[in-house]
């Protein structure tokens, strides 16, 4: 019995230690960017201690005005909110609209959304890219938003019509018998109901629009439209041995996703995952 | 009288059916003209010859597939995807199913190991991506390796394996595809996890009871439950590595050298290099698209025969 348990506990431990092992190789990677961007143009070559004796914590302010990353974290803010606010309104009108309303075609138009999604097309970017040259929206911030919102779409209106469907809609014919329109019913019953699947809407898209690089590097050539991951490949191609800037920029880059991530993790976790089994 | 009513009773349902109608609209809108106008546009261009400036645009039928056929490159390119998507599909997975494994019981620090495996997925394939290639850094400066990995090496004693990690073609895809392993598995995982925790604690008990050993309850109970889960996770591994190239833009580049371009580096290099080929480009960007749903479909077939069995 004894010997059992001894097992255990060492089994245990072995377990731990594999766990651990793994933990830090995730953690390592990004500990060094942020030990990177806080050195020297002449130390970060050649200091390899954990902890450089000196730390420049005036790299990141370099980075954000000489290396323009203010503008592209700037970008970026505007970029994410507006595509996540055009997504949750066009696709919760939408996923309301084939949960609950009547009319012809609904099946078709929903399995137009849904088919969009099994249909993987990795050269869609290039006819794109032609569209937004032709409709003069190429390197414009409208065309890049209006791309992203048309991204996010079918997703998002599956997960909202999913949730919908759950939904009782006891509440709605109350409204409805109150004389309330169906807009006002939207607005005012089913929105604030789908809360949760709102949630994980705005959590999946706003990572998705965060983390976008080839549309931004198609659609975008001013350095005054570029969001952080395109600035992030401009700058290092520019000043490629300010390794030390380049760092701060990636800390700049990663350091919101991470902070909002560490607060809302299990929202997060539940979100992401339930979006990708959607996929 | 009664004709009047139905004729109110339709004009009302007409006018109902339209204003539901609009609830769809922006929606119907914004994906006709960025999803399916583009999406009809790549078959057309796939059968032209176009630079992507000039006005006419010859119709050349299927000579950009017949071209495609025999282009080394692009061949070269599928199979590089392939090399990473087998590398994601073993290494990563398994490694993905242990730590689910692992964590698949009441713990200390499950909590931390959850939070920790998720960061990797939530960071930006830029971030990754540049973050790896200052660690791979192969250059020397002051007698000194500037990158962590061959300092690391040097400091250690294994001076043998100091290599140029990225340019180096015998190594460039193996690193994008650890890389890319390291970025992915934490997917895997959770998923894997959130399998696991529905199965019954009583099915367990029961095969422990009935005289089965830890392997033959994995392999009798654990893996039959975990079939749909797996398989999800199968499907969106090939999927995603099958397209992966973001990585590979930020950590080698593109176009430079061949021995790490993959099938969408190509398709972007044919549109933006000095002669633009947009046909050629979409052309290639069909013949990939229906590469990966019959290896999808196909994967989904073979799950629901062994399903059956």
């Amino acid at each position: 019995m004894n010997s059992c348990r001894v097992m255990k506990e060492a089994q245990s431990v072995l377990i731990h230690i594999f766990l651990l092992i793994v933990a830090l190789t995730c953690l390592f990677p990004l500990f060094w960017m942020l030990r990177s961007a806080l050195m020297s143009r002449a130390t970060i070559f050649t200091d390899k201690s954990l902890i450089p004796s000196e730390l420049i914590f005036s790299n990141f302010h370099t980075a954000w005005t000489e290396g323009n990353f203010g503008v592209y974290f700037l970008n970026s803010v505007i970029y994410t909110t507006s595509v996540v606010a055009g997504i949750v309104i066009v696709s919760s009108l939408a996923a309301f609209a084939f949960s609950r309303l009547q009319f012809p075609g609904k099946n078709f138009f929903f399995y137009m959304f849904v088919a969009a999604m099994m249909i993987p097309l990795p050269g869609s970017f290039v006819p794109l890219t032609v569209l937004m040259n032709q409709l003069r929206l190429g390197n414009t911030r409208i065309g890049y938003i209006l791309c992203m919102i048309n991204v996010g779409l079918s997703l998002s209106i599956l997960l909202l019509k999913t949730f919908f469907d759950k939904m009782p809609s006891d509440l709605e014919d109350v409204a409805r018998i109150d004389g309330c329109t169906k807009l006002g019913i939207w607005r005012h019953v089913a929105l604030p109901l789908a809360s949760p699947a709102i949630a994980v809407v705005v959590i999946f898209n706003s990572l998705n629009v965060w983390n976008e690089y080839i549309l931004a590097q198609l659609l975008l050539n001013d350095k005054s439209l570029m969001p952080l991951q395109r600035g992030l490949m401009e700058f290092q191609g520019a000043h490629s041995v300010d390794y030390h800037l380049l760092m701060a920029g990636l800390t700049i880059a990663a350091a919101p996703i991470i902070i909002i991530y560490l607060f809302m993790q299990k929202h997060i976790i539940k979100g992401l995952s339930s979006g990708a089994v959607v996929c | 009288m009664s004709a009047t009513l139905t004729q109110k009773k339709s004009i009302a349902s007409v006018k109902s059916n339209a204003e539901s109608f609009l609830f769809i609209l922006p929606a119907v809108l914004i994906f006709s003209v960025f999803y399916i106008y583009p999406f009809s546009q790549i078959f057309n261009l796939s059968l032209r010859e176009w630079d992507g400036i000039s006005l006419s645009r010859p119709l050349i039928w299927f000579d950009n597939y017949k071209e495609l056929l025999g282009d080394k490159i692009w061949w070269q390119s599928l199979w590089h995807a392939g090399y990473i998507t087998l590398f994601a599909l073993t290494f990563q997975n398994i490694l993905a199913f242990a730590l689910a494994l692992a964590c698949d019981r009441e713990m200390k620090l499950k909590g931390f190991y959850r939070v920790v495996f998720f960061i990797p997925p939530i960071l930006s394939e830029i971030v990754v991506a540049l973050i790896w290639k200052w660690i791979l850094y192969s250059g020397m400066q002051e007698g000194q390796h500037i990158g962590l990995l061959n300092y690391f090496l040097n400091r250690t004693g294994w001076h043998h394996l100091i290599n140029n990690w990225l340019s180096n073609p015998e190594t460039a895809l193996t690193c994008i595809a650890i890389v890319h392993s390291w970025k992915g598995f934490g997917w895997g995982f959770i998923m894997l996890l959130a399998g696991l925790q529905t199965i019954d604690r009583q099915l367990y008990e029961a095969a422990r009871v009935d005289g089965a050993g830890p392997l033959s309850v994995f392999k009798n109970v654990t893996i039959p439950m975990m079939l749909p889960v797996i398989v999800v996770v199968l499907i969106l591994t090939v999927l995603g590595s099958m397209q992966v190239f973001v990585l590979i833009l930020g950590m080698v580049g593109q176009g430079l050298v061949y021995h790490t371009e993959v099938p969408v580096t190509r398709i972007l290099t044919a549109m933006q290099s000095g002669e633009p080929r947009f046909g050629y480009a979409c052309a290639m960007g069909i013949n990939f698209g229906m590469i990966l749903i019959a290896v999808s479909f196909t994967m989904k077939l073979i799950s629901s025969r062994m399903k059956q069995a």
